[in-house]
């Protein structure tokens, strides 16, 4: 009898043990890919508050504030380079290509999702692929086409351009949202009286609010992102944005500001990073639905 | 019989409309598409083979001299090779940590958002930002990893991270996984959430451990899914330009050069507008190819 509530007890300590054990394993697993994801913006977060007479030092050690942190390079990142003027232009390229993108996107979603039956899934597939054309291969042609219709130099060719990155994806998306809306709401409101297109604004659409919102983040941090058409289009800083500006104009000559670089990197990073985790389930969910037979 | 009056009238009004409302809907977007994709994709291709350059209004077919002249080109095919070579290592790097990242993030445990932001930021940064953090903290000078090193004594003076060809090449590879690594591990998350928690209790219950478990029963059921991961990740790091132009521009001498960054050099610097379109397109063959496993897959794969 004693023996077997020894056995028992020793059983449970040994689960306990192990459990424990796998939680330790769990944690030091996920703090160092945390610490290995963050590195780089780990020393940017240090550097950007680092006077020179500290950063500068060889040996000093570069994880520690030898002398008291300052302000002074975001102070001169915000009133004395263009990093302001690249924040602007990224907003308004986004903001306008969120709108071409969410304009074009969602009638053909739609129509792929309901109205298409042989041709849709072939179409649907046909757009896809278009992310097969990147901006690589398509930069040297896209070029000389920006330079024909004269908008080189300006805020207009990237937000041309950019709808072709995020059309494809954002038809993906939304076809999945669509397909995972019951047709009869729309019939039942068709059935009420409703021309199709009517029925759908009044049913459909409030439902395809966090497809819309999931699009919304996703174009815009998509053309947030592009390097290419951007460095090849616009030399002039007046038209960059952040992803060329940044890199290309907080030097000079062969000194890099250093510390007010990070500073930008940072404070770019941080809010995109937020929204996307935020978002993050959601995107998951509308990857998978874009792949249910509707 | 009201009712049925009602109903095949609705049908008829809507087999009227279908396709009219179907096509005029898609519309904008192949206009759009054939306009801004189409249409620069064969003017690549007529450019590769033409001798145009931003200098000159000649224009002549040329065939595939181009071709012929960048094969000779020690340059191009170091690029080349760069390409697929900083493409292979990355991914299959980038398959193994993404493997553990996932099953790290379907975990329950206190502060996982915590982690979920900082293990993300990597995707979510601009590259181009993100990258300009790497050229700092491979500083030749201040690189604090040099620092530690110097600290622990396995140096005595600084790495030059990317200054030697060799270590050079390793900083775009590790630069290439580090960004990767996250949208693979959120697609990897999609199929792991997909595998039905009885077979796993079911193998616990016959005595299989963590990696008995791992092997025959995760890996296989995720091999789809892996394979998805992984088409996304040789999609983006062949076609990516910023890591390899920010950190290195190719350099030291070339070394690092990849096919994006040789066609900007030429063509968009340098203005020989035919070379460089011809340089881009030797990825052409590669994504028609992913592009095949894609479609063969799409069908097997729920997840996509």
């Amino acid at each position: 009898m004693a023996t077997i509530v020894r056995d028992i007890e020793t059983e449970r300590t040994q689960a306990r043990r192990r459990r424990r054990r796998g939680r330790i394993g769990l944690y030091t697993a996920a703090i160092t890919a945390a610490v290995m994801g963050a590195f780089p913006f780990i020393w940017a977060s240090l550097t950007a508050f680092k006077q020179n007479k500290d950063l500068y030092v060889k040996s000093n050690n570069p994880f520690l504030f030898n002398l008291a942190p300052t302000l002074d390079h975001f102070k001169f990142l915000f009133n004395d380079t263009n990093f302001l003027t690249f924040v602007r232009n990224t907003m308004v390229v986004g903001l306008a290509v969120v709108a071409i993108t969410l304009l074009i996107s969602l009638p053909a979603a739609y129509s792929l999702a309901r109205l298409a039956r042989k041709w849709g899934e072939r179409l649907g597939i046909g757009i896809f692929l278009v992310y097969l054309i990147p901006p690589t291969l398509l930069f040297i042609p896209m070029q000389r086409v920006i330079v024909f219709l004269d908008l080189q130099e300006s805020l207009w060719s990237l937000i041309l351009v950019y709808p072709t990155i995020t059309i494809p994806i954002s038809v993906w998306l939304l076809m999945g949202f669509f397909k995972g809306i019951p047709r009869d709401i729309e019939e039942q409101a068709q059935v009420d009286g409703y021309s199709r297109i009517g029925a759908v604004m009044r049913t459909v659409m409030p439902l395809m609010f966090p497809g819309v919102v999931a699009v919304i983040v996703f174009a815009f941090t998509l053309s947030s992102h592009e390097f290419i058409y951007a460095l090849a289009f616009n030399k002039a800083s007046a038209f960059k944005t952040i992803a060329v500006g940044v890199p290309t104009e907080l030097v000079r000559g062969d000194v890099f500001f250093w510390q007010s670089l990070m500073g930008a990197a940072i404070v770019v990073a941080v809010p995109i990073a937020v929204v996307f985790n935020l978002f993050l389930d959601r995107f998951v969910t509308g990857f998978t639905m874009g792949a249910v037979k509707g | 019989m009201a009712t049925e009056v009602i109903t095949t009238r609705r049908r008829r009004y809507l087999l009227d409309n279908e396709r009219v409302l179907g096509s005029v809907l898609m519309t904008p977007a192949v206009i759009y598409i054939v306009a801004l994709v189409g249409f620069p994709f064969v003017l690549a291709i007529i450019y590769a083979l033409s001798d145009v350059t931003t200098g000159s209004r000649g224009f002549n077919f040329v065939g595939f001299d181009n071709f012929v002249r960048i094969l000779d080109d020690p340059v191009f095919l170091r690029s080349l090779r760069n390409t697929f070579v900083f493409a292979a290592i990355s991914n299959i790097l980038v398959v193994v940590l993404a493997k553990a990242l996932a099953m790290i993030l379907v975990a329950d445990f206190k502060g996982k958002w915590v982690i979920r932001f900082f293990v993300l930021l990597p995707w979510t940064t601009p590259i181009s930002l993100a990258t300009i953090m790497w050229l700092w903290t491979l500083d030749s000078l201040f690189s604090p990893i040099d620092w530690v090193l110097r600290w622990l004594g396995l140096i005595e003076s600084n790495s030059y991270f990317l200054g030697k060809p060799g270590l050079a090449m390793a900083s775009v590879i590790i630069v290439h996984t580090w960004r990767i690594v996250p949208l693979a591990a959120v697609i990897m998350m999609a199929g792991l959430a997909a595998i039905p928690h009885e077979i796993n209790d079911a193998a616990q219950v016959d005595g299989a451990g963590f990696w008995r478990k791992l092997f025959e029963i995760t890996i296989p059921l995720m091999a789809p899914i892996i394979a998805v991961a992984v088409l996304f990740g040789v999609i983006l790091t062949i076609t990516d330009m910023s890591v390899v132009w920010v950190l290195t521009r190719g350099g030291p001498t070339n070394s690092t050069q990849v096919l994006a960054t040789w066609s900007f050099l030429k063509g968009i610097e340098g203005g020989a507008l035919s070379q460089g379109a011809a340089i881009a397109l030797f990825l052409l063959p590669v994504l028609v190819g992913l592009t095949v496993v894609i479609l063969r897959l799409a069908r097997r794969v729920e997840v996509f």
